[in-house]
């Protein structure tokens, strides 16, 4: 692994009193299932606004990581510390009402199938306002606007509000799922392949739309892919992960344009195309 | 709540229980299962405990859970009423009535105020009930959050944690569809602050009558095998929205019969030519003011 130094990102940390502070820091993350290695040897700090990539090929563990940190998954050892509103919080040894309030407020979720992050039987503003309703919100006037205004900043139109995410195409799942979450203003979003079932012109809009609100709202990110041109887009700070171990760490173009682990060398050299 | 603690058939006589069956039909090991249950269930008011439901000479959806619960707390001294559909007189009730009449040896009656336990499904009496008097609802789905999340497990947890935005989901799809809150009977409420709660298939217009009743109220989910319960004088609020408040369903017409503008009336249909006729769906409480001198006409 190359020498880690924590790199703040351009607009981290902007108009946030947190200033230098981590907003996640995780430590020797290890996650096995039973004799299988999911992954280990995990540690990096998160700023806010930051956006962190995480890439590699399939199984590499990149998936089971976000698992972790999301608290979708339980870690077999390692730390993984949040700075919450309400103070540092240990995702992975706290009582699980904590850790969950946590996620409801400050966390998004974002799944690769939107099945995954979406009730399908239930209409677009109910998916969307379900935060809101989870955090006592009780004015269905007042949830009904919120969720008309998120349906038109992901760029679906309001007048789609009771219809349900079956009918929706499957950009539009994403968008929605991406709605469903910035909805309760969350400081940090977690996406897992967030395009990787899309073609390419839709795709392009769902980078686009997270990008905008990404800098509009300082979010911090952390995307699993691998595609690298959704990292070379989005993410300002890169893992590259291999058999369950990060082999690379640090600046997106550092990386993707002068690579030093073999593994990650042949990683770019095989999508020279674009 | 008396019960015999011997496990000896009871002798028979003219009005004792049937030669060859334990007391209740129940054996009394189950009874005290399920009596354990039912005192957790009051102790911890809205939340399903589970219990080893048993088979009863009754199809599913027939009020197993509800003669579970009856069999385990009703004692020679009581006097039972079954109500099905708000009416004595229908098939269900009648059986109902009579197993017990013959299983228990009990004294059953049509009067709300004079029967100790009542057992029913879809309704609640007109008539306000009283402190020592308990009401036996025969649950069909437990669950209230099941239709928005199928997982029993995370349901579970919801429940835990008062993890309750889902609930309010579905009450948000019902106005968006419909512009108003169209769920009409199993409304769900939230029991003394805590536990979200599904009050089996009674219509809303019965969920006031629960808040703070006086007397105790058990339910039983056979084929879910889960009994919950509120206790006497507990706040039992219906779930809403600010700005669409909780109401209850009301009649331009009143009762045929006895002229009632209060109570929960249902549609008869008279004839093949689109007669209808309504009266009240508490066949009792109709009764009761007939005699009392009132009229439909």
């Amino acid at each position: 692994m190359s020498a880690r130094t924590p790199i703040t990102a351009g607009n981290a940390g902007k108009g946030d009193k947190m200033g230098d502070e981590a907003l996640l820091t995780v430590t020797n993350l290890c996650k096995t299932y039973g004799p299988q290695l999911g992954c280990e040897g995990v540690g990096f700090a998160m700023h806010p606004g930051e956006v962190l990539g995480i890439v590699g090929e399939s199984g590499s563990g990149k998936s089971t990581l976000l698992g972790c940190l999301s608290g979708q998954l339980r870690a077999t050892s390692g730390t993984v510390v949040y700075q919450a509103a309400c103070g540092a919080v240990d995702m992975i040894r706290s009582p699980e009402q904590l850790v969950r309030r946590v996620i409801r407020t400050e966390m998004g979720i974002v799944h690769q199938n939107p099945r995954d992050g979406l009730r399908m039987h239930v209409s677009a503003g109910g998916n969307i306002g379900e935060r809101l309703m989870a955090n006592g919100e009780r004015h269905y006037g007042g949830i009904r606007r919120k969720a008309m205004a998120w349906l038109e900043r992901v760029e679906i139109g309001a007048d789609r509000v009771d219809d349900i995410p079956a009918h929706f195409s499957g950009g539009m799942q994403q968008r929605l799922q991406i709605a469903r979450n910035l909805i309760t203003n969350p400081r940090l979003i977690f996406m897992d392949e967030p395009t990787s079932g899309l073609d390419v012109s839709v795709q392009a809009r769902v980078l686009d739309i997270m990008r905008h609100l990404v800098t509009q709202l300082s979010l911090s990110m952390v995307i699993v892919t691998h595609d690298l041109a959704v990292a070379r887009l989005l993410a300002h700070r890169l893992l590259v992960m291999r058999a369950g171990r990060v082999v690379e760490e640090g600046l997106t173009d550092q990386i993707l344009d002068d690579p030093q682990h073999p593994y990650t060398q042949l990683l770019v050299s095989s999508v020279l195309a674009h | 709540m008396q019960s015999p603690t011997e496990t000896t058939a009871p002798e028979t006589d003219q009005n004792g229980p049937l030669e060859g069956y334990n007391f209740a039909f129940l054996d009394e090991q189950t009874k005290r299962m399920i009596r354990r249950s039912l005192l957790k269930a009051v102790a911890i008011p809205g939340f399903q405990v589970p219990f080893g439901s048993r088979e009863i000479p009754l199809p599913y959806g027939w009020g197993t859970g509800g003669i579970q619960i009856t069999a385990s707390i009703i004692g020679p001294d009581d006097t039972l009423k079954v109500i099905d559909q708000g009416a004595d007189d229908t098939t269900n009730a009648v059986s109902i009535r009579s197993f017990f009449s013959k299983t228990a040896g009990a004294a059953t009656t049509t009067r709300t105020d004079e029967a100790t336990v009542i057992q029913t499904r879809h309704r609640i009496p007109e008539t306000p009930l009283a402190e020592g008097q308990i009401m036996v609802y025969q649950v069909p789905l437990p669950e209230p959050l099941v239709f928005i999340e199928p997982s029993r497990t995370e349901t579970e947890k919801m429940h835990a944690l008062m993890e309750y935005g889902a609930m309010q989901v579905k009450l948000y799809e019902d106005i968006a569809k419909h512009d108003r809150i169209m769920t009409g009977f199993d409304y769900p409420v939230q029991v003394a602050g805590r536990y979200v709660m599904s009050p089996s298939p009674i219509p809303k217009f019965d969920n006031p009558k629960m808040d703070r009743m006086p007397a105790l109220q058990l339910f039983g989910a056979g084929r879910e095998k889960r009994i919950y319960a509120v206790p006497p004088y507990t706040e039992v609020r219906s779930l809403d929205f600010e700005d669409y408040p909780f109401e209850v369903e009301s009649w331009e017409m009143s009762c045929a019969l006895c002229g009632a503008t209060e109570s929960y009336l249902d549609e008869i249909i008279t004839d093949d030519k689109g007669g209808t006729m309504h009266v009240c769906s508490d066949t009792d409480y109709c009764r009761q003011r007939r005699e009392g001198g009132q009229d439909g006409r």
